[in-house]
């Protein structure tokens, strides 16, 4: 099988890898580039747990072809972080107890980022639509709902 | 055609534990020569918190501070035996076991303090803060650390404890069946209010309100955690879950996420949470667990406040539209059992 290489920018780095025919973006992070931040929950676009931002928009990794992504900017849960300095959302899910297992966590933090990246003081309604396609099992979503006002209000830390 | 408006109440009574073969979990418990704790258990932390309450309960015993405490669960393989994470027993049977392989360890870190210090075993307390010393008399100290070294290096001692938490096995009356399932009870008490459309037989949970009993909460915030997301699954059964949504005929059963169905962010209810905390006398520091029983008072308070809204008393779960408007079509109509 020929492989295409595939060079993007992954949490503003570039990167390069070859990705198999037909193979998505979800697998193609994981296994080729070794982001093990997006993770695999239904492999068919309903739990969200594989959420990750293209030039800025939330898509479902395991929905993208590998190849669709050369040239872009593919942003990940893991790039929220700087070092030992984390993003606001993440403290804010310490903050409040907004994870429980973890499984839906970066999915979560990605689909909060690129809300208050868009719009930084979004209403309840505005949170809540912008995490409806990511499933969580645990928390009831209430922790993770406060969680993300909690940024957008200025409450939290930075 | 309207909604109607009805309230359900349910209180349970939650055994913690089971009582099937003593129901054991053990603990081993060892310092390193930096003087931190390991504890090796084989009962996993599913996200409801169970490494933070063992380590708190681990550190507490010793008396060491908390940072100096790391829980390890990785491996049934080699890590001392554990019935599971079920059933509500981690904070109850596992706290009980680490407490015992705590006390255990903790004698041990004292005689190798003792020798140190040239005084006696039982003449030593710990501040907690990571020092030993002669009870009314700080200034005779050593650190944990320094100990654990002490006992590592010169004196060939392990600091260590074997902890194992087992239910007496309870007999069963030949006569009257009588027996005693399990030691503790947890308690709940659940109040929702539900609006149902008589139209579509849509049934929405609109307000919780529950009292908890959860023995001590050892930890305030992992308990709320637990009971908040809990509660919602409770709901998530009540009204929403089912393999068979349609027909016994799995035909139309659901298959993936699109058509196994959850409430999701927009249709939570506002849920009032009380906790009552009565230590429980064999519990860990008081300590029962919240586990299951979060969810299981959701699930009869709904199905009874559907009853109170349109008289229809649904005995299979979960509550699902066509039920509801089966209900009322064979009653003529709904008949709501009181107005708010």
């Amino acid at each position: 099988m020929a492989r295409t290489p595939v060079t993007f920018n992954l949490n503003g780095s570039p990167k390069a890898a070859f990705a198999n025919p037909g193979q998505n973006l979800l697998d193609f992070l994981r296994r080729d580039v070794g982001d093990l931040t997006p993770k695999f929950g239904c492999g068919q676009g309903t739990c969200g747990a594989c959420t990750v931002t293209i030039n800025g928009q939330t898509q479902l990794a395991c929905l993208v072809l590998a190849e669709a992504v050369n040239g872009q900017d593919v942003r990940t849960a893991g790039g929220l972080g700087q070092g030992a300095t984390l993003d606001p959302l993440q403290e804010s899910f310490m903050d409040h107890f907004a994870a429980q297992c973890g499984y839906c966590t970066p999915g979560m933090l990605v689909s909060a980022r690129a809300l208050l990246d868009q719009n930084p003081r979004p209403t309840r309604d505005e949170v809540i639509e912008a995490i409806s396609g990511n499933l969580c099992r645990c928390t009831g979503y209430e922790p993770i709902i406060t969680a993300i006002l909690a940024v957008a209000e200025g409450r939290e830390r930075a | 055609m309207a909604i109607h408006k009805g309230r359900g109440f349910a209180a349970i009574n939650y055994p913690i534990g089971m009582n099937l073969g003593g129901d054991p979990s053990q603990a081993l418990v060892h310092s390193n020569p930096d003087g931190k704790f390991t504890v090796a258990l084989s009962a996993i932390d599913l996200g409801q918190g169970m490494k933070s309450v063992t380590r708190q309960i681990a550190a507490e015993t010793l008396g060491v501070p908390i940072e100096d405490v790391y829980v390890d669960t990785a491996d049934s393989d080699t890590g001392p035996h554990d019935m599971g994470s079920f059933a509500s027993r981690g904070t109850h049977r596992m706290g009980n076991a680490v407490i015992r392989a705590s006390e255990e360890a903790r004698q041990v870190m004292l005689e190798a303090a003792a020798e140190e210090l040239e005084v006696d075993a039982g003449d030593l307390v710990t501040d907690g803060k990571g020092s030993i010393h002669v009870r009314g008399a700080p200034s005779r100290s050593i650190t944990t650390m320094a100990a654990a070294q002490a006992a590592q290096f010169r004196q060939g001692r392990t600091i260590a404890g074997r902890g194992i938490f087992l239910v007496p096995l309870s007999e069963v009356d030949p006569e009257t069946g009588e027996m005693s399932p399990v030691t503790t009870f947890a308690h709940a008490a659940m109040l929702v209010t539900v609006e149902v459309d008589d139209e579509t037989g849509e049934v929405a949970v609109t307000d919780m309100q529950s009292a908890y009993e959860v023995g001590r909460a050892l930890n305030p915030k992992l308990v709320e955690q637990q009971l908040r997301g809990g509660a919602w699954m409770g709901m998530s059964h009540a009204a929403w879950e089912t393999t068979e949504p349609y027909y016994p005929a799995r035909d139309h059963g659901p298959e993936d996420f699109n058509t196994y169905l959850m409430p999701g962010p927009g249709d939570l209810a506002p849920h009032h949470i009380s906790v009552l905390e009565r230590p429980a006398a064999d519990g860990p520091y008081g300590g029962k667990g919240p586990g299951e029983m979060c969810a299981n008072p959701v699930l009869p308070a709904v199905v009874n406040a559907v009853y109170d809204a349109v008289g229809v008393r649904i005995d299979e779960l979960p509550v699902t539209p066509e039920k509801v408007l089966r209900g009322i079509q064979a009653m003529g109509g709904a008949k709501p059992r009181q107005a708010l």
